[in-house]
């Protein structure tokens, strides 16, 4: 079906604004997401998965411009020793970067073309196309399409440490497109950092195939800058028996949408989304996600808590799909929000489609105040006003940020809540 | 110590009078007790002294030595030497009870410009502490008050109680739901904590929590006043005779 008019034209002009790199490997698969994006158009209001959050800014041509935050402090994970590859506004930095060599691990460069990476030409773009049903994401596929650089990672055996993207956000009118491919082999093992903002505008899309038994760790820390604008898609496919964990922390930032859309395609899978956002003021955070569960007894779990404050908008879409057949089914959902005042808003749209009978799906969302009672409890023992509702606010952050099985990431992230806290009391 | 001057309190929300002019003076080194018919205002008493929202004060006073109790934050109140064990303790799922403790007792300690506890010697205050209260390290570390039994609960505020080493302690029926054994513990506690220079106001319905804190001092309390002041026999008094035959004498 052809997009409206309307829309074909924001579309087009968006398109005629980018440049596709040429001549590589990824050519094809560049060319098919180009005529995917052609077909479905860019999102608008009118769209449902786009009815809580303007999506004007992530398609309009002009980028956006962003305040680039001046901190001295370290980057959140500084102290986990990781193998760091950093860009800055979507550029790669060899000099800042380590050596992309690690023991059952081989790291390319989506950028360089000239390298026959064969099991990448065959990856890049499918596991997005396959997310565009049932429900479209062009933002995913004009990221196929155009994206300027990423990193290409197979994993074929245990990843001796992790993996730390790092975006440094340079310029104020930044645009960054970065598209990451992972492969891990049955039974691999790795985890993945990303810190930073990336740019005033920044496209990401992060393709994962998780073979049978292997297990993907996911962290992220999306940066501090107030005003950037971030679009960002997870598209993820496990085997039997292989475990996906993913887990989001996001403070500050203009727009943020993060979509994530993971089929579990082997019996016995696992796969463990969360995030946690604070916002003040001018932020508006969307989580998307959409989950299919298309073998025997795979588990998914969804925890997001959103503190929103200052007019801050929380948005939450999460969905469960349950295929004929996928029984036994364990399927959890949590989205909840505290509200530190009554400007802030939180609007969440929880779905179940079950057409298997032998399943356990459960779904929750809230919306609340800081616990009155708890409140005072506190100030009665001598904690100020202010040191209390930090406490509060953390432990009601605690559920999610604790789906961080690495004690060590979930502390750095820990930190850095309560240090953005510290800066937004009152 | 504690002051009280002719308190009147109501319900902020509701035109209802629950406090009616209450005098009361608790000496360092007293243990008072009060006694009463549920709803005579006991609680009600307790939280207006430490802060919490929901009453008006419309008329007397309140002080804690030279400081106008409320005038002053709840935390601030704190600072200054007042402690509340609840009735029914607050719990808080996310918020580690060690961790609550720590920040309680180092942000009176930074409010009343004395140094901070390092978390070594915390540690170690709060170990021999809890011991003596039976309290084992799964309760230090599990969230403040979730998952408690009534008695640990009680405990837990005993426990809150001897590392805060506050001035003027009140007590709000921490006997009630406790089984003898739990009983001893807590009275055990505060009696450890009894001292020349710190006032306990002790709130039960039972003469059996007296038995192990000796009263210097029992009050009686009925529809928000102090009807009768005098000595541990006026509790076994009621132990025996009940509120009726005290109420019928002063009414
Ligand atoms: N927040 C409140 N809302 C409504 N009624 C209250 C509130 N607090 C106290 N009361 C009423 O005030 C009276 C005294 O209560 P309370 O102080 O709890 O008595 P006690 O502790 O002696 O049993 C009761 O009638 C009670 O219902
Ligand atoms: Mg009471």
């Amino acid at each position: 079906m052809a997009a409206p008019a309307e829309k074909m034209d924001t579309t087009e002009a968006r398109i005629a604004a980018l440049s596709m790199p040429q001549g590589g490997w990824s050519d094809a698969a560049r060319a098919d997401a180009l005529a995917r994006l052609r077909a479905m158009g860019l999102p608008n209001r009118r769209d449902e998965y786009w009815k809580f959050t303007r999506p004007d800014v992530l398609t309009q041509v002009e980028t956006p411009s962003a305040a680039v935050l001046e901190t001295s402090e370290a980057q959140v994970f500084s102290n986990i020793d990781a193998l760091r590859i950093v860009f800055n506004d979507g550029v790669f930095d060899a000099e800042a970067s380590d050596d992309l060599a690690m023991e059952h691990v081989t790291i390319d460069r989506l950028a360089d073309t000239s390298a026959d990476i064969h099991w990448a030409g065959s990856l890049y773009g499918q596991l997005e196309k396959s997310g565009q049903t049932p429900v479209a994401r062009p933002l995913g596929a004009l990221n196929t399409a155009f994206a300027t650089d990423g990193i290409l990672i197979h994993v074929t055996g245990k990843a001796p440490r992790p993996i730390n993207l790092v975006y440094h956000h340079r310029a104020e009118n930044s645009e960054a497109i970065l598209h990451h491919v992972i492969k891990l082999d049955a039974g691999a093992e790795l985890t993945v950092l990303e810190t930073g903002p990336a740019a005033a505008r920044f496209n990401k899309v992060m393709e994962v195939d998780v073979a049978d038994t292997a297990a993907f760790h996911h962290v992220r820390a999306q940066g501090r800058d107030h005003e950037r604008h971030a679009a960002t898609h997870i598209f993820t496919r496990l085997g039997t028996e292989s475990t996906f964990k993913s887990f989001t922390l996001t403070v500050n930032g203009r727009l943020t949408r993060n979509d994530c859309v993971i089929e579990l395609t082997g019996d016995d899978a696992i796969a463990h989304v969360a995030g946690a956002c604070v916002g003040d003021g001018d932020f508006h955070h969307d989580d998307t996600v959409f989950i299919t569960h298309d073998a025997l007894r795979c588990e998914s779990r969804q925890v997001f808590k959103k503190v929103l404050r200052n007019g801050a908008v929380g948005v939450f879409q999460g969905k469960i799909l349950v295929k004929a057949g996928a029984q036994k089914t364990d399927g959890y959902q949590i989205s909840q929000s505290l509200l530190l005042d009554d400007d802030s808003q939180f609007l969440a749209k929880p779905e179940l489609e079950i057409y298997a009978d032998d399943v356990i799906c459960s779904h929750g969302s809230t919306s609340g105040a800081i616990d009155e009672e708890a409140l005072f409890y506190l100030r009665s023992r001598g904690v100020p006003t202010e040191i209390a509702t930090d406490l509060l606010t953390l432990a009601f952050l605690a559920e999610a940020v604790n789906e961080i099985e690495d004690e060590g990431l979930r502390d750095a992230l820990v930190e850095q809540l309560e240090g953005w806290l510290e800066r937004h009391r009152g | 110590m504690l002051t009280i001057k002719d308190l009147h309190v109501k319900l902020e929300e509701e035109d209802k009078q629950i406090l009616k002019g209450v005098d009361l003076t608790v000496e360092a080194g007293k243990v008072h007790a009060i006694m009463g018919p549920n709803g005579s205002g006991k609680s009600t008493l307790s939280y207006v002294l430490s802060g919490r929202d929901g009453y008006e004060v419309t008329g007397g006073e309140a002080h804690l030595g030279d400081d106008d109790l409320l005038e002053l934050e709840p935390e601030e109140r704190a600072a200054a030497g007042l402690f509340l064990a609840f009735q029914y303790p607050v719990e808080i799922p996310g918020v580690g009870n060690m961790t609550f403790l720590r920040t309680a007792v180092n942000a009176q300690r930074k409010a009343r410009g004395e140094e901070e506890m390092s978390a070594a010697e915390f540690l170690k205050v709060v170990r021999a502490r809890a011991k003596e209260l039976k309290i084992d390290a799964d309760m230090l570390k599990r969230p403040v008050n979730v998952g408690f039994s009534g008695g640990e609960k009680k405990r837990n505020e005993i426990l809150q109680m001897a590392m805060l080493e506050p001035k003027m302690c009140i007590l709000d029926e921490t006997d009630s739901g406790l089984d003898v054994d739990a009983m001893k513990l807590v009275a055990d506690g505060v009696n450890a904590l009894r001292s020349e220079g710190r006032g306990f106001l002790v709130i039960t319905h039972y003469q059996r929590l007296l038995d192990h804190i000796k009263p210097d001092v029992v009050h009686i309390m009925a529809d928000g006043r102090i009807v009768k002041t005098g000595g541990p026999e006026l509790a076994l008094e009621v132990e025996n005779n009940g509120y009726a035959d005290i109420l019928a004498e002063v009414a």
